[in-house]
């Protein structure tokens, strides 16, 4: 480490020795430093911190799906009466809760908030799962009249919707998730009479017969003859102004 | 001498390329003793003073901007594009003279470049900073400037692989990025100078830091040599493709006006025209204060007037070439664009243009004009002043009136618009100081070789 002036005497050097080795390592630092930093953001914006997928919010009253859907049997549009013809599917009043609960469980704490709304008149205010940003215009109605049924996007492997026993995010809604049914909605659509049925998704039991019943083998096929038989013009399903007006 | 046209002995330069008598030792002391020893000089204070001054401009029109978005600039349809993409064009060929200098001069062996490189090279780095700029603004979001980067995203969405825009986003960031490693190459040599010359330990550590170890070994210099080549390589293309793809934001388009095929070799062309300009309005002033005139001599400048002279002839000829086409093509449209830049309502800024980009640089024929620092730093200032005119024209004669009379309208910049411009002008000039204060104005091993040329070996 010792340099030599233009007149030839040595001089004290400037850095310390071990700093060419430290200047080799931090090269190679520098890159593991930038891909971790990269994976970790990149990991931290697909989780469910910042997705809300399966992350359960919390709500005036736990209502639980689970009870009213899989073991009482009630159908989706008893409570959310708006699915088929708004763009809103609707989120029932106090008065839909009451036809029931005037009888059942209005003596219990957790039950109070209900009671408390039914006498006030002032409405419930539940915690909103499932919130499109405002430039998005998404109606519920087209998607349910083509063929999309509610467990499509209700739903994910490990929460169904109609056993959840607190309401989750099934699904990210990001743009792409969109897009993957957009582009090509024959993956996925489904006889218009199969709509509401949870149980019904690509290659299940009940898929199966229908395929049966159309007489097609698989969902590729079922897929191409629903999307004509429907008249999804695929084509202008990705145009901007489909979802952002 | 070098210099010296043996064939043609009435073509000998107005001056030597370095004025006698140097050594290695006094070029280093020249050149080390501005940012190690001597005070500035009142004129670098001056400047500094005058540039933060005007960048405050900048700071208090960005953060108005911010607070009431891009309407506070006066764009509204049909001029959506006004001073931004007039400053940005401007200010990125006003880069262009730095590359051209550093990359093509050094492949074509033009020795006199080496006087001026590392200057030309710094403005070309904070002009493309200064560009950069304007699409960030513009966008209203800055925030979300990444948008236009590909990557992959939540929306499942690329970036429109087909617009000029998109080719813009890389080439001025290819730009920018290999000409700061060409710049900062060039300076590992002089910064292991300074470190070697300092005498404070902290100042010693710092050059020493960035000198990367440097000591000046014949393995050093080979491989110094072998990556400036190539980098040199590498940025020839893009003195001639970024201004094309520049040109390209408005070839693209079917404004009359802007969608000819003569419009990257003219951009071009005007983009060295400025750049030449800049550095001489620049380097006039500044060579006077830190006595550089034997370093940077006449000769210097007297090649950088030519350069501008046959570049304003190259602008004269594609002004030429729209005029003709519109008449060559017959077309309503073109012929009405032409018309209406000597006549319509902006025909002042065409006129303009004329005079200070084809008629005052005629006067660099010269010789005499040439070598009066004065006369030629008024013409610098006038090229400057008509480059940003030429822009001017390209975007507010066609945009406020294209194909049909029921969607014209007028444009006129803000304060705003002028505040930023003003504001990019006054960093502009604060990076210069700031380069002059702290780094190595001329390539000292550079000017160097240059020395060991024009006296043989003998003399040290």
């Amino acid at each position: 480490m010792i340099s030599l002036n233009g007149k030839g005497n040595s001089v004290a050097p400037v850095f310390p020795p071990g700093v060419n080795s430290l200047v080799r390592w931090s090269i190679a630092g520098g890159v593991v430093l930038v891909l971790t930093v990269v994976g970790l953001a990149s990991a931290l914006y697909w989780s469910p911190l910042v997705t809300d997928v399966n992350v359960a919010k919390e709500q005036p009253v736990p209502f639980s799906h689970h009870r009213h859907v899989s073991a009482n049997g009630i159908d989706c549009r008893y409570c959310h009466t708006t699915v088929e013809t708004s763009s809103f599917a609707g989120i029932p009043p106090t008065e839909t809760c009451m036809t029931c609960h005037s009888v059942i469980l209005n003596d219990q704490e957790m039950f109070k908030p209900v009671v408390d709304s039914w006498e006030s008149g002032k409405p419930m205010e539940w915690t909103r799962l499932n919130d499109m940003p405002d430039f998005v215009y998404f109606n519920h109605s087209i998607h349910i009249d083509k063929g999309i049924g509610c467990n499509h996007c209700h739903s994910n492997e490990t929460a169904k919707i109609e056993d959840m026993r607190l309401t989750v995010k099934a699904q990210t809604f990001h743009m792409s998730w969109c897009l993957d049914c957009h582009k090509d909605p024959s993956q996925y659509i489904r006889p218009k009479d199969e709509v509401f049925n949870m149980d019904w998704e690509p290659g299940s039991v009940d898929a199966k017969n229908s395929y049966e019943a159309f007489g097609v083998a698989n969902q590729e096929e079922l897929g191409a003859k629903l999307v004509k038989d429907y008249n999804v013009e695929v084509e202008q399903l990705t145009n901007c102004s489909i979802c952002h007006r | 001498m070098a210099i010296e046209n043996k064939d043609h002995k009435d073509l000998k330069p107005v001056a030597p390329m370095i004025e006698q008598p140097h050594t290695y030792e006094t070029i280093s002391d020249a050149v080390g003793s501005i940012i190690l020893s001597k005070p500035q000089p009142v004129g670098w204070h001056i400047m500094l003073g005058i540039g933060m001054f005007l960048a405050s401009f900048l700071g208090i029109s960005v953060a108005y901007l911010f607070l009431n978005g891009t309407g506070a600039w006066g764009l509204n349809m049909p001029v959506a594009w006004g001073f931004a993409i007039v400053n940005f064009v401007w200010w990125i060929g006003i880069g262009h003279a730095g590359t051209l200098i550093s990359a093509i001069l050094l492949l074509l062996r033009q020795e006199w470049r080496n006087a001026i490189n590392r200057f030309a090279e710094a403005m070309t780095i904070f002009a493309v900073a200064c560009a950069g700029m304007y699409p960030l603004l513009h966008l209203g979001r800055p925030w979300v400037a990444f948008f236009i980067l590909p990557y992959p995203n939540t929306m499942g969405l690329w970036p429109q692989f087909r617009s000029p825009l998109l080719w813009d986003v890389f080439a001025i960031s290819t730009y920018a990025s290999v000409s700061i490693l060409f710049w900062f190459l060039g300076l590992i040599p002089d910064f292991a100078m300074l470190r070697d010359r300092a005498k404070n330990i902290w100042v010693k550590r710092i050059y020493g830091a960035v000198a990367l170890g440097w000591r000046g070994s014949a393995r050093h210099w080979h491989r110094y040599e072998m990556a400036s080549l190539l980098l040199a390589g590498l940025c020839t293309p893009l003195v001639v493709s970024v201004h094309s793809i520049v040109s390209f934001d408005f070839a693209i388009g079917i404004v009359p006006g802007w969608h000819t095929t003569i419009f990257p070799p003219y951009f071009v062309a005007g983009a060295i025209y400025a750049g030449f300009a800049m550095v001489l309005t620049i380097l006039l002033p500044v060579r006077s204060w830190y006595n550089m005139k034997s370093l940077i001599t006449d000769y210097h400048i007297d090649n950088m007037a030519k350069v501008m002279l046959a570049t304003s002839l190259i602008v004269a000829y594609g002004y030429i070439c729209e005029a003709f086409f519109a008449f060559y093509t017959n077309n309503q449209y073109e012929a009405f664009m032409m018309a209406n830049r000597f006549n319509g309502p902006y025909a002042w800024s065409y006129w303009a243009l004329i005079f200070c980009n084809i008629i005052a640089p005629q006067f660099l024929w010269s010789r005499k004009i040439r070598s009066n620092v004065w006369a030629l730093w008024w013409i610098t200032i006038v090229v400057g002043i008509g480059m940003w005119l030429e822009r001017y024209v390209i975007i507010i004669t066609s945009l406020t009136r294209d194909f049909m009379p029921s969607s014209w309208g007028t444009y006129h910049g803000t304060p705003w618009d002028w505040g930023i411009y003003i504001g990019t002008l006054g960093f502009f000039v604060v990076c210069m100081c700031l380069f002059i204060r702290l780094l190595p104005l001329l390539a000292v091993h550079e000017v160097r070789i240059s020395q060991h040329n024009m006296t043989g070996h003998d003399h040290h």
